[in-house]
């Protein structure tokens, strides 16, 4: 095998020998912000072998294609923009920098590998370098009880939802003899198996893990206390990548290994994302602290991204998929002005916190109420386009009731996001806030905001460029 | 007969060890119930012919797990633990969703239609021997997983050490 037959595995082979690069730099006692450099340098060159990278490897097992570098540009994102506001995070909690920032690359490789996994072994072992780099990222802060606490919970639910994955997996390995997605589907509808109680088994099975995942109800319990625990950073890195990854997952899983149960699966899904929606939006509302308040925005979030899966055609996988990448920003904005207001002696995670910042930090508060504003799907901003496709794929599939329910949910979310900014432009403040912005905080919020804005003013140049990009893959599955 | 007299063996003592060790007071028994439990299971492996699997069961858990287990009791000082009540006020809450569980894989069983099989048949294992064969496959055909587990191993020695250390710099 000659080195140009990998040329579509070369993104994660940049990020391997990044990761290995920022321990080595960890090792030499250079300044830290080298370190925090040279990984977001490593995140660029990566992203620069993901353009044209395409093509299907080890026995198709691994193919790359538009479906999963779209995923794969939303993780690299997400990992830059990480790394941009965890700088000034660590510096406050005194925290270490390189295995930080390689357990965040590590962890964005696992995801990588859902994202292309054609293959239920190597699906699994993705998910587990995934995990694993996650969990650890949770108790980054050993001297903090919250953060080991929520990475304890973290391990647990995890380690739970991976025994149900692979029980879903060893049964239909059992049933069709084969590890490989397109055969397992194409085994179940040619030998009739789509009835079969044992088939029905594992694709429940597997939709439980995946909604431990991505943390969508019943199964969500662990999200709000890890969220709430973990350093604020991961937090923001685990709410977009692993969730990511998770509906990468779903989305080529449903649709090539169980496109002939299809009908079982959209009644699971229905029951699933308005349970999800229901408990995020609802539980949301009575929060005091903010990042668990953006937890379970996450959970509703993850009910209106399992809106986009339901239908199950390429034009709704295309609003899913933008909602994630426009998600991806309204969140990491959010989290980096919470980062911001964080000092030495002042936590400033309680949304009370938030009280008079318009008086005392006019440009950090506006920016809060852009934000704020986009995860209620707000026009001008860009949460509402990724709402507004996201339901008009249902209602072109006669989901009138789901689209209702989903538009009823989102008023109500409303009521939370827009607290925040009631607190912030309408109180008095309680007490000093001193923000410490450091210029690469800056430039993440700078980048968040402007992604926001731009998508909203001109949503169409940004679909349109979206839809093209993950057509092929779409016209050939479908 | 024999194999089979064997199987049934193997099978009902390792239920029987798992509802030992999980109802034991005394956690350094529940362990000792556990590591008899992963040498009926390393049995079970054995009748399917897979005797690197056997042999992998016995040195990994038997041998490293169970030493992490039994340090871990000893250096908590867990014997404390016995004094205090042993189940929460939902364990029945548990027994059912365990049954409710069981019932579904026993049902499911009954439907269970075997699925193609490759060309790794039980006569070739047998002939190229079990280790071989696993060896074969996975340098070849699932070289890329296996690659992909070194970085899963890599993660946990950094996850180990970033958890374990002292004072990080």
């Amino acid at each position: 095998m000659d080195i140009y037959s990998l040329h579509p595995l070369m993104p994660e082979i940049v990020l391997a020998l990044l990761g290995l690069c920022i321990l080595m730099l960890e090792l030499t006692s250079m300044k830290k912000e080298y370190i925090a450099l040279t990984a977001m340098t490593g995140t660029l060159a990566a992203l620069y072998f993901l353009r044209g990278s395409s093509g299907v490897l080890f026995d198709g097992m691994y193919q790359a294609d538009g479906y999963s570098n779209y995923f794969k540009l939303i993780f690299f994102l997400n990992l830059f923009l990480s790394i941009l506001i965890s700088i000034k995070y660590l510096e406050v909690e005194k925290s270490s920098h390189g295995e930080f920032y390689a357990l965040m690359v590590f962890a964005t490789i696992g995801m990588m590998i859902m994202a292309s996994a054609e293959n239920m072994i190597v699906l699994y072992v993705g998910l587990e370098l995934m995990s694993l780099s996650t969990y650890v990222l949770a108790g980054f802060l050993r001297h903090d009880s919250r953060s080991t606490e929520s990475a304890v919970k973290y391990l647990l639910m995890g380690a739970f939802s991976t025994a149900i994955l692979l029980y879903g997996i060893a049964l239909s390995y059992g049933s069709t003899g084969t590890m490989d997605f397109q055969q397992i589907g194409l085994y179940i509808n040619s030998h009739n198996l789509s009835g079969n109680p044992v088939v029905l088994l594992s694709l429940v099975l597997i939709m439980v893990s995946f909604s431990f995942k991505v943390a969508a109800a019943p199964f969500h319990m662990w999200a709000p206390d890890v969220y709430e625990g973990a350093p604020t950073p991961v937090t923001a890195f685990m709410s977009i990548g692993p969730k990511a990854a998770g509906f990468a997952v779903l989305g080529k899983v449903l649709v090539m290994v169980f496109p002939s149960l299809r009908s079982d699966w959209t009644s699971i899904l229905i029951v699933i994302s308005v349970l999800t929606m229901l408990t995020g939006n609802v539980m949301a509302l009575v929060q005091t602290n903010i990042k668990r308040m953006l937890a379970y925005s996450s959970i509703a979030h993850a009910g209106y991204l399992l809106l986009g899966l339901i239908p199950g055609n390429y034009e709704s996988f295309a609003g899913m998929m933008n909602y994630l990448f426009i998600y991806l920003f309204m969140n990491v904005g959010a989290f980096a002005v919470i980062i911001s207001l964080r000092s030495a002696e002042f936590m400033g995670d309680e949304i009370r916190d938030y009280a008079g910042l318009a008086k005392t930090h006019p440009v950090m508060a506006s920016l809060m109420l852009v934000f704020m504003f986009a995860l209620a799907g707000i026009p001008p901003t860009a949460g509402f386009i990724g709402k507004f496709y996201i339901f008009s794929e249902l209602v072109k599939s006669n989901y009138i009731w789901l689209t209702i329910a989903g538009v009823m949910f989102s008023v109500v979310s409303a009521f939370y996001y827009l607290r925040v900014v009631m607190y912030m432009y309408m109180r008095p403040p309680e007490r000093e806030v001193v923000l410490e912005t450091t210029p690469p905080l800056n430039l993440a919020l700078f980048i968040a905001f402007t992604m926001i804005i731009l998508i909203g003013v001109l949503p169409q140049a940004f679909i349109s460029h979206a839809k093209n990009v993950f057509f092929t893959m779409y016209q050939s599955l479908l | 007969m024999i194999e089979k007299a064997f199987f049934l063996y193997f099978a009902f003592a390792a239920v029987a060890v798992s509802i030992i060790t999980v109802t034991r007071r005394n956690v350094m028994h529940a362990v000792l119930c556990m590591l008899l439990l992963f040498f009926h299971l390393a049995g079970l492996y054995l009748l399917l012919n897979a005797e690197f699997l056997a042999a992998v069961q016995i040195i990994i858990y038997a041998g490293a797990i169970m030493v992490l287990f039994l340090f871990v009791i000893m250096l908590l000082n867990l014997r404390e633990d016995v004094k205090k009540v042993q189940y929460g006020r939902l364990w029945f809450v548990g027994v059912i969703v365990v049954c409710g569980i069981l019932l579904a894989m026993a049902g499911a069983y009954v439907f269970m239609v075997p699925g193609q099989r490759s060309d790794w048949t039980i006569g070739r294992i047998v002939a190229e021997t079990h280790t071989a064969a696993i060896g074969q496959v996975l340098y070849t055909r699932y070289m890329f997983p296996f690659e992909v587990v070194s970085l899963i191993l890599l993660v946990a020695v950094i996850g180990a050490i970033v958890l374990a250390k002292r004072q990080l710099k």
